[in-house]
């Protein structure tokens, strides 16, 4: 059974998840401070 | 605060790094599965974490119902979205470690089918905030939140009182963990509280964004009716001196 390599899809799989979620709070994060921007001009 | 916050990031990514090298170097190689029992290191501290979450969530939904207070709402809003990511990556790592131990990715076994329902009720919540535009949506989230809460304790006692394929508790419930492996557990576990705190954290300062930026684009629309003249029969002008939540320019307003 070559299980190093389950190991490590599932160590791979967690850290994808958090950083497609964290990616996806920066680009609301930057699409909220355009239209901060725009309502402040 | 402001300050406080790149300090735990970095005190969180150096926890997070010191744990994965304790999981994957250090804790002890399990007899009968290898190394891919090293799963159990980021998913029950994953589990363990969601619920922790949707517990939060419970709180800040109770909190709603009986004050009505915006706040409980945002941090009701943030737990369940965080808690849903940690749901995911049990549900994704559980099938990873399945597949080379049963044989199978998946079976419909009771704790596996709650946990897969806990999240169906959590997406569903996070659906209805994203998709209602009605008044009564925080008092409804708020209201779905309570009965997907009830699911939480299905999950985590139901390997206690149902035949299950999947493994006893490690910490009561008959199951056993050498100490060793229990520390490690347990550090994955803060290094995960600590990871999700400062998710929650920058999510509610963008809860906060966006509420005030949907206040200020309802306001703008509001003035530019005003502007343009536009008035509905017994309306009232609003009055032009409103000065938008986030203008930072106060020549703007009061100009025409």
């Amino acid at each position: 059974m070559n299980s190093i390599k389950f190991l490590y899809a599932a160590y791979i799989a967690t850290w994808l998840i958090h950083g497609f979620y964290l990616s996806s709070l920066v680009r609301r994060y930057n699409r909220l401070r355009q239209q901060k921007k725009e309502l402040g001009e | 605060m402001k300050r406080a916050f790149p300090i735990l990031a970095i005190l969180t990514a150096l926890l997070l790094a010191y744990a994965f090298h304790e999981a994957i170097w250090v804790a002890p190689m399990e007899r009968t599965m290898g190394d891919v029992q090293r799963i159990f290191y980021y998913h029950v501290p994953s589990a363990w974490t969601a619920f922790l979450l949707f517990f939060v969530n419970l709180i800040a939904s109770v909190t709603y119902l009986i004050r009505r207070n915006a706040k409980a709402d945002a941090i009701a809003v943030v737990s369940a979205e965080v808690g849903v990511v940690f749901c995911t990556v049990v549900l994704v790592t559980g099938p990873i470690w399945a597949r080379p131990v049963w044989g199978i990715w998946w079976t419909w076994d009771i704790r596996l089918t709650t946990t897969l329902v806990l999240w169906l009720i959590y997406v569903s919540y996070l659906v209805l905030r994203r998709f209602s535009d009605s008044s009564q949506t925080p008092k409804l989230a708020a209201v779905l939140a309570i009965f997907g809460a009830l699911d939480v304790p299905l999950v985590y006692f139901s390997i206690w009182f149902f035949r299950t394929q999947h493994p006893q508790p490690v910490i009561g419930g008959g199951g056993s963990i050498d100490p060793r492996m229990l520390h490690v557990l347990l550090l994955n576990w803060l290094a995960f509280s600590c990871f999700a705190l400062l998710v929650c954290w920058g999510r509610y300062r963008l809860e906060l964004l966006e509420r005030a930026v949907e206040e200020a684009q309802s306001l703008e629309s509001l003035v530019g009716d005003n502007r343009l003249g536009v008035k509905r029969p017994g309306e009232r002008s609003i009055p032009l001196k409103t000065k938008l939540p986030l203008d930072k320019n106060p020549s703007r307003t009061g100009t025409q």
